[in-house]
């Protein structure tokens, strides 16, 4: 599938209606989705063929992009039931067989084993709202996975995750960095966009032992 | 919920020393349709439990002739390929329930989506 294809798919994912400020949810937008999942298939081939995991899968845009691009078995994780019902409608409308949804918080104790996935993929709550939850999703992905983690971050944290990823095992490249733009996503924002700048970053987990 | 996904699946109610397999209680199952990828039912095969599957697969009488025991060589017959292919991925339990098999904690399954959620979260 090329690019352009994807990203017109993604861009008919319906997203969230009311999206809660305390789970920090927002849409990947599908022009991000589409080149970060796009980037991951064809320069790390850790799409296709792959049982792979979108951890905090929100509307489930990544999920979605991931069986389109020829992944196997996709699982997406969320708290909130809103995301998940939509994320669910989402995947009947594209009649996606092969993306599995569960309810579940990250933070609790592990229900899945270690390097049970091949990848993971994820767009994780900044930690913005609730301090540190970034970290916590990047520890997790790492267990998880067997060969990668594809992340987004805050490019402010990059050198906090760095230090952290070394001291997990895992290797660290930044792929792009990007800019978000997150319009007036939640009421409280005084201008109109916040502009982040953001890391897409791969992390290598085959050494990693935690 | 696949049943690939349920053997990946452990309880993880705090205090329980074993909380794998989760126990099945299927109200319904339904069969998609998914593409068959001969590589990836491999690599699937010697990741799964395989003894787990069987047991899981025959609770909800969905067995498809897929033998109790893994033979050395059944990775190059593509028919045993196929039929395990139905049951990792074609068989969803879309409403019913995982029972933690040491707590008894359960799991409800909806709409085939398994909620995990421990505590408070899990009383609606």
């Amino acid at each position: 599938m090329k690019l352009k294809q994807l990203e017109s798919y993604l861009q008919m994912v319906d997203t969230f209606d009311k999206p809660k400020i305390y789970l920090e949810q927002y849409a990947t937008t599908p022009h991000i989705a589409a080149h970060m999942l796009y980037n991951i298939d064809t320069m790390y081939n850790d799409i296709q063929g792959k049982v792979i995991c979108d951890l905090g899968c929100g509307c489930g845009v990544l999920s979605i992009g991931a069986s389109m691009l020829g992944g196997c078995l996709i699982v997406g994780l969320d708290i909130d039931d809103d995301a998940l019902t939509i994320a669910k409608t989402n995947i009947d409308e594209f009649e996606l067989e092969n993306v599995q949804l569960i309810k579940a918080n990250i933070t609790d104790s592990e229900f899945f084993g270690n390097n049970i996935f091949d990848t993971v993929i994820m767009n994780p709550p900044f930690g913005t709202k609730d301090k540190g939850i970034d970290m916590e999703f990047l520890h997790r992905a790492l267990k998880l996975a067997s060969t990668s983690v594809y992340s987004l971050h805050k490019s402010s944290t990059r050198q906090h995750i760095k230090k952290k990823a070394t001291e997990w095992g895992a290797e660290m490249t930044v792929v792009a960095e990007l800019r978000f733009n997150l319009e007036n996503t939640y009421k409280f924002h005084k201008h109109k966009s916040v502009d982040i700048a953001v890391d897409f970053i791969k992390f290598d987990c085959s050494s990693v032992a935690i | 919920m696949r049943l690939l996904t349920h053997n990946m699946l452990t309880s993880h109610v705090k205090g329980v020393e074993s909380g794998y397999p989760l126990i099945i209680e299927a109200a319904e199952v339904v069969l998609r349709n998914v593409d068959f990828n001969a590589d990836f039912i491999k690599r699937m095969l010697a990741k799964v439990n395989w003894d787990v599957l069987y047991q899981s697969a025959k609770a909800i009488g969905h067995l498809n002739d897929i033998p109790e025991q893994l033979q050395p060589n059944m990775e190059s017959d593509e028919g045993f390929l196929r039929k395990a292919h139905h049951v990792l991925l074609e068989v969803e339990i879309k409403e019913g329930c995982l029972i933690c098999p040491t707590s008894k904690k359960r799991f409800p399954i909806s709409n085939g989506i398994p909620n995990m959620l421990l505590g408070e979260e899990n009383e609606s």
